[in-house]
């Protein structure tokens, strides 16, 4: 090099390139903010008609306390299947999925019959807004909860067709991360209504 | 174990892989311009949409100010056009339009300019197209998502626009659909059928609205070509960026807000519904709150205002720094001071509701949060007069867009500072001195932006030029119908003219404005006119016009070193690369008034500052971050 002169040469300079991040997880995180948004309303609004009186109290059903032990279980199952990827353990990535998936249609099961309960004792969708509120965030969490059981059938399929091991995470890292935090959501949900009822 | 698809995927996908081959996608007509993935087709299709929404809005407009401003006069004549909502006075047979019509109409036109138009219309249209083309990247993050995007809008938008059609007519509750008005389809016929179509044509708008902006958020931050970090990006996607995310945090607050209303409508609950009487009759609903449905319509409804106008400031931003052929003045200035807009937007919903009942301690906080916003605006009015400033104004019609808009901006946001006030709202509260004032601050600005838009970007979107001087036509009459138009409504309001209703002929203290109110509706139908002349000048120009050089404008920035009909991918091999701010216009000492940001300061070593030349230095010193290469002969970049 030292007997070239630079006049002959065009020197480009390489700028720094830009970091980044999986586009897929990253809308998916954004995916989870407006789905937070979105309890943010309804946990506000709730409070503030809360505050105006005219409030019907009522005692939550007991199933709620089963549902909720049933989520966390799926939450552990999940990650369970998800470390099982990271290892290649690829039998235990089919059962831990699909212990996920029934875990959560179970949790849906008894969230429907939790209403059931209400219903016993006289609180039903229509009537004073404390029972509505409660069918109301049941209902759009179970919503999304479904949406999150097509996702885990969808990686249960791909783990059935091998597509998901340590070279090949991001489909089961995205449906863990979304599955967690609807676990989360239903525990910020059932404690904000055990605080506020 | 049973054998595993080892195609390893690396930890970060080459999604933006240069030295991978741009393949080619000849697909038919169907992929190509219907369900295109192409970010730039999918912002023509917004735009398209957007023009001929903005065109039904403003027909509706101008129905409403022909009742307005000739209250007396014989309207048969449009029963062609409206049928049965001409209703012909059987003992006189003079043609009236019909009261709840009336109120559908104002309804149809704030919801279709709102979200419609300024919204979908301006934020799809140049978010999609200014956006890849800008930051140097070969679509979106989702081209999938992106397609879906556009069609939600468009399903969003038929029902909408079958809504105009049904019986009943369109909603008419006014586009903030306060219940309990809208919640019950007893009260009027336009909380009917069209209130429902109302509501299930939003919860797709807001489907769309929110897969366009995650995708605009995740094609800023992960898709930037090498080069253009955030302190290198047009003050256009900064302002596309931050619109994404207001729409992200504040629309789905709105879908839960109409979710409730659906449940009130349709299922019989009490959210918003209390003690109500219809005909003597009292309603099952008990318990519920409608200043409930005040708050978390204007949680999404102040953030929306800046949805429609941060991305008119944006490009209008780009606009002027390249006409006044001027560094813009205060580049992180501009962006500090549409990041301070965007959280002031969330904290001053309130002002909408001064006379709810609010207690006068709280009003007083969202008094002083709302006066605040004044600061960041009066920051960016100011540069864009000191970039303007002395500048070397080349007035194109998008330049002369854009200084309108700076015009409107600040007419419009001075009457924002008395309606801020919680005191001076109780009397201006819901007159014409509001409809005045969002007219000018948000509805004209953001229009003229993006009209300066279209006329700036057109050359890049169809590959030819505008008329210049039909361009111009249409900016002076448009400017000067849009004063004509919202300016005397000040005075009405002041002098206490409600909003929304169908005429005043009763009340002998407003007898004195009756010309001031024909002038407002012969310009708003003059303005309207006016309009004819740019959908001309559009549509004849995307297959007429002029073909368009290179780089019309002599811009700085990436979008302009593609080919002339870009294809999908953008750029014929590999991105560029970027090496300086997009606003290196006038540099003392350089060739040419203008630096595109793919020049290297190692090629204008007569132009660089101290501080640049020592970043050359710094770069070969280390060694790692530079290349030697043979010069070609054709080495020109």
């Amino acid at each position: 090099m030292e007997n070239i002169t630079t006049s002959e040469f065009k020197i480009i300079e390489e700028p720094k390139k830009q970091l980044s991040m999986n586009p897929k997880k990253f809308a998916m995180w954004l995916f989870i903010a407006s789905v937070l948004m979105l309890f943010a309303a309804f946990t506000s609004a709730y409070i503030v008609r809360r505050a105006e009186g005219n409030w019907l109290y009522f005692e939550l059903p007991d199933l709620f306390y089963y549902s909720t032990v049933i989520i966390l279980l799926s939450s552990v199952t999940m990650q369970w299947a998800f470390f099982a990827a990271r290892k290649d353990n690829l039998e235990m990535v089919k059962v831990g999925v699909g212990v996920t998936a029934l875990l959560g249609v179970a949790f849906v099961i008894v969230q429907f019959l939790g209403w059931g309960q209400m219903a016993d004792q006289g609180v039903y969708l229509v009537g004073n807004p404390s029972g509505s509120f409660v069918i109301l965030l049941t209902l759009v969490h179970g919503v999304h909860l479904l949406s999150a059981i097509i996702f885990v059938l969808i990686v249960l399929n791909a783990s059935f067709k091998l597509k998901i091991h340590s070279k090949s995470m991001s489909q089961i890292e995205m449906c863990t991360t979304y599955w967690h935090f609807l676990g989360g959501l239903w525990l910020y949900l059932f404690v904000f209504l055990l605080l506020n009822r | 174990m049973a054998t595993v698809d080892i195609h390893a995927h690396p930890p970060v996908p080459h999604h933006d892989d240069h030295e991978h081959e741009h393949e080619h996608h000849h697909g038919n007509f169907w992929t190509n311009y219907i369900f295109s993935q192409d970010h730039k087709v999918i912002a023509k299709q917004y735009l398209i949409t957007g023009i001929i929404w903005a065109l039904i809005g403003g027909t509706l407009s101008v129905l409403f100010r022909l009742q307005l401003g000739f209250p007396d006069a014989d309207l048969s004549w449009l029963r062609p056009l409206l049928g049965g909502w001409i209703v012909i006075d059987p003992a006189t047979q003079v043609g009236k339009l019909d009261t709840e019509f009336y109120l559908a109409l104002v309804t149809m036109h704030g919801t279709i300019m709102v979200f419609f138009v300024l919204t979908a219309g301006l934020s799809g249209t140049f978010s999609n197209f200014l956006i890849p083309l800008q930051i140097g990247a070969r679509d979106m993050a989702s081209g999938f998502m992106n397609m879906l995007s556009y069609w939600f809008f468009f399903l969003s938008s038929a029902i909408m626009f079958t809504s105009l059609f049904i019986s009943t007519g369109p909603a008419g509750g006014g586009w903030t659909i306060y219940p309990p008005l809208s919640a019950l389809p007893q009260a009027i016929s336009g909380s009917g059928l069209g209130m429902t179509l109302w509501l299930v044509a939003m919860v797709f708008f807001i489907v769309s609205t929110l897969l366009g902006g995650v995708n605009y958020i995740t094609t800023v931050i992960n898709l930037r070509t090498q080069g253009m970090s955030f302190s290198r990006l047009p003050l256009t996607i900064w302002a596309f960026f931050f619109t994404a995310i207001i729409g992200l945090l504040s629309f789905p607050v709105l879908f839960g807000a109409a979710l409730m209303l659906v449940f009130d409508r349709s299922f019989g609950t009490s959210f918003y519904l209390s003690d109500i009487y219809i005909a003597g009759e009292a309603l099952a609903h008990e318990g519920g709150s409608p200043i409930l449905f005040q708050h978390l319509f204007w949680f999404l409804g102040h953030p929306e205002v800046y949805i429609v106008l941060l991305p008119a400031l944006g490009i209008s931003s780009e606009i002027i720094a390249t006409n006044s052929r001027k560094p813009i003045f205060g580049y992180k200035a501009m962006i500090g001071s549409m990041l301070f807009i965007a959280i002031l937007s969330f904290v001053v919903w309130a002002h909408h509701m001064f006379v709810t009942g609010m207690n006068p301690f709280l009003g007083s906080i969202f008094t002083l949060l709302t006066l605040i916003i004044a600061v960041p605006s009066a920051v960016k009015i100011f540069n864009y007069v000191t970039t303007l400033w002395k500048g070397n104004i080349v007035f194109t019609p998008a330049m002369l867009f854009s200084i309108g808009l700076v015009s409107f901006f600040l007419t419009g946001g001075i009457t924002g500072i008395f309606l801020g006030n919680s005191a001076v709202d109780i009397q201006l509260h819901d007159t014409y001195f509001v409809v005045a004032h969002f007219h000018l601050v948000m509805g004209s600005a953001s229009f003229f932006g993006m009209l300066a838009g279209v006329y700036h970007w057109f050359p890049k979107m169809f590959g030819r030029m505008m008329d210049d001087r039909l361009g111009k036509i249409h900016f002076w009459l448009t400017f000067i119908g849009v004063y004509l138009v919202f300016f005397p409504m000040h005075y009405i309001g002041i002098a206490g003219f409600p909003r929304r209703y169908y005429s005043w002929t009763n009340f002998e203290t407003f007898g004195g404005f009756t010309d001031l109110n024909m002038l407002v509706s012969v310009a708003a139908i003059a303005t309207l006119s006016a309009q004819f002349i740019f959908l001309f000048n559009f549509f004849y120009s995307i297959f007429r016009g002029r073909l368009a050089p290179a780089n019309p404008w002599n811009s700085t920035t990436l979008e302009w070193t593609t080919p002339r009909f870009p294809g999908h991918g953008n750029w014929i091999g590999e991105i560029p690369s970027v090496y300086r701010w997009p606003y290196d216009y006038s540099k003392p000492g350089a060739k040419e008034d203008f630096i595109p940001q793919t020049i290297p300061y190692s090629e204008t070593p007569e132009s660089n500052f101290p501080h640049e030349n020592e970043l050359i230095k710094l770069e070969m010193s280390n060694g790692s971050t530079i290349v030697v290469e043979e010069r070609k002969d054709h080495g020109h970049h």
